[in-house]
């Protein structure tokens, strides 16, 4: 079992997150050092997006402990998780840039509101930014004015705004081409290479894990089946990390009384 | 039977818990347009204004045309009534009244739950499936204070503007009929008006419209801030938007109305 030690940035212990009456994440513990990648890998619907979303405090959960800097984010006050948001940027799937706003006003936000800096500051901030995401000049470009590869970059460009110590990705190369995905993997490797930074990386892409990652998780159906290095998960035998790192697709044909239990088991609550 | 009773009792618990979220976001705009700013969380001035331009000013137009008509209606109606008791000279207290006290703040709320609170939903909603509502919180930026609080401050001002302008067009509506069908002349008519008025139509009216301010916002942001995922939803929540909007606007008015009329002098 990990231990919270002083040398983990992030520990999980047995965390639990449940939507309604189902249980989506049952008990997972892990354990994240400083300035390490580790990616989260799983299948969908294995609960791995809901597993960044309790880490980064967008997802109450409903047991368990999330320490992150010395605190257990599950039960904080919206102030405390504020000033643990401050300290760590996320790009999301989709980028979720502001519609409204430009590139260059995306990035300055999180610095407008929480920094005392200069106007003139906060612009060469951005273009510095910009520039390490290689956006450089796309200020004034408008989010939908950029295409999917860009969008992510311009996303990773604002989560970096503040000097982040941890940066969370959700699916970076989701919806992008092979060649584009394999310039967001560069772009991860370069900032892991520049900066001091604690990486979290939830994706279901194989080539891309094991290209960024220190350490990864493989996560099925709500609990970790695997931790461990690329070569320790390479060396796993365990028959779904197999199957997963095979790419096996799942038996089809199932017994015929697990199938009718199957499609009757959901509605039974209901009838209550 | 008990089927019956526990539709019933789910219906109103459902009900009540959408006016306990309705009062949540109404209460925390209020708490960032009231008491954030001397707590060190400024206002977002400049977005309050560019909602204002969008709420209030781009409205102008189609709400003179709606209201100038409704005021025309209500002195064709008025005078079917009124000329039987030879009473024609009547009409332009009638539509006075009723224009300032009920009709221009209620059609000022129709007109911009159909342009504005059904905006709010749409473009909350968008953001809340791309996922822009989430980036929001992880940068420490609280939804209600950066999204809704510059809304709700547009329209606590902006609301009882529109009335007013909807109470002067409704009151040159009546005129185009009281000149051209009952003998006034436009001075004459408006003098007329004014005589009839007491300060505290205008007033009641102004009253509820900011309240018709206050009910449209907070619908209009529940209503994004609950969407569900995908494009679908955001319909869905844009078109519970104006639904609910209207609904509750009367009540409201109802409300209201019944208070003015119990508190009023007799």
């Amino acid at each position: 079992m990990s231990v919270r030690t002083g040398d983990s940035i992030i520990s999980v212990h047995d965390l639990r997150v449940r939507y309604g009456e189902r249980e989506v994440l049952h008990g997972i513990s892990f354990d994240v050092r400083p300035n390490e990648t580790m990616v989260i890998l799983g299948g969908s619907g294995s609960g791995k997006s809901t597993l960044m979303r309790a880490l980064v405090g967008l997802e109450k959960p409903s047991g368990g402990e999330i320490w992150m800097k010395g605190k257990n984010i599950a039960g904080l006050s919206g102030a405390e998780m504020d000033a643990i948001h401050k300290k760590l940027g996320m790009s999301f799937q989709g980028g979720a840039l502001f519609g409204s706003m430009t590139v260059g006003e995306n990035v300055a936000l999180p610095l407008r509101e929480h920094t005392p800096l200069e106007e003139s500051t906060i612009e060469i901030v951005v273009r510095l930014k910009l520039e390490q995401v290689g956006l450089a000049g796309f200020e004034e470009y408008m989010p939908a004015q950029l295409s999917g590869g860009m969008k992510k970059r311009a996303a990773v460009a604002r989560a970096m705004a503040m000097d982040p110590e941890m940066l969370f990705f959700d699916e970076p190369s989701a919806g992008l081409d092979p060649i584009i995905a394999a310039g967001i993997d560069n772009l991860l490797l370069k900032l892991k290479k520049a900066f001091q930074m604690t990486i979290v990386v939830v994706t279901h892409e194989l080539v891309s894990a094991f290209l960024i990652a220190d350490r990864m998780i493989l996560i099925d159906k709500g609990s970790i089946i695997a931790i461990g290095t690329k070569e320790e998960l390479q060396a796993s035998a365990h028959p779904r990390v197999r199957q997963f790192l095979d790419r096996v697709p799942e038996a089809e044909v199932l017994e015929e009384m697990d199938h009718l239990q199957m499609l009757t088991e959901e509605r039974r609550p209901r009838q209550r | 039977m008990v089927e019956v009773t526990v539709r019933v009792g789910r219906a109103t618990l459902g009900g009540l818990a959408y006016l306990g979220g309705l009062a949540r976001l109404g209460l925390g705009a209020a708490y960032y347009t009231f008491i954030g700013p001397f707590r060190g969380r400024p206002l977002r001035l400049q977005r309050a204004v560019h909602q204002a331009m969008a709420v209030g000013v781009e409205a102008l137009p189609i709400l003179s045309l709606i209201t100038f008509f409704i005021g025309v209606i209500l002195a064709l109606q008025g005078a079917y009534e009124l000329r039987k008791f030879g009473a024609l000279h009547y009409v332009s207290s009638a539509v006075a009244i009723s224009m300032t006290r009920e009709l221009g703040p209620l059609m000022t709320a129709i007109v911009v739950i159909g342009r504005s609170g059904s905006a709010f939903a749409a473009e909350i909603g968008t953001m809340k499936v791309t996922e822009e509502i989430d980036a929001l919180e992880t940068m420490a930026l609280n939804p209600v204070q950066f999204l809704v609080t510059p809304k709700f401050l547009a329209m606590l001002v902006i609301m009882p503007c529109l009335a007013t302008w909807a109470d002067l067009m409704g009151i040159l509506g009546g005129a185009l009929f009281g000149v051209t069908g009952a003998g006034f002349t436009l001075g004459g008519y408006l003098r007329a008006s004014l005589d009839a008025l007491f300060l505290r139509d205008i007033m009641t009216g102004l009253v509820k419209s900011v309240m018709f301010g206050a009910t449209i916002t907070a619908v209009g942001c529940l209503e994004g801030f609950s969407t569900g995922a995908g494009a679908e939803s955001v319909g869905r929540s844009t078109t519970a938007a104006v639904v609910v909007s209207i609904f509750l606007v009367t009540c409201v008015d109802l409300v209201f109305t019944a208070l003015f009329y119990f508190l009023s002098p007799r």
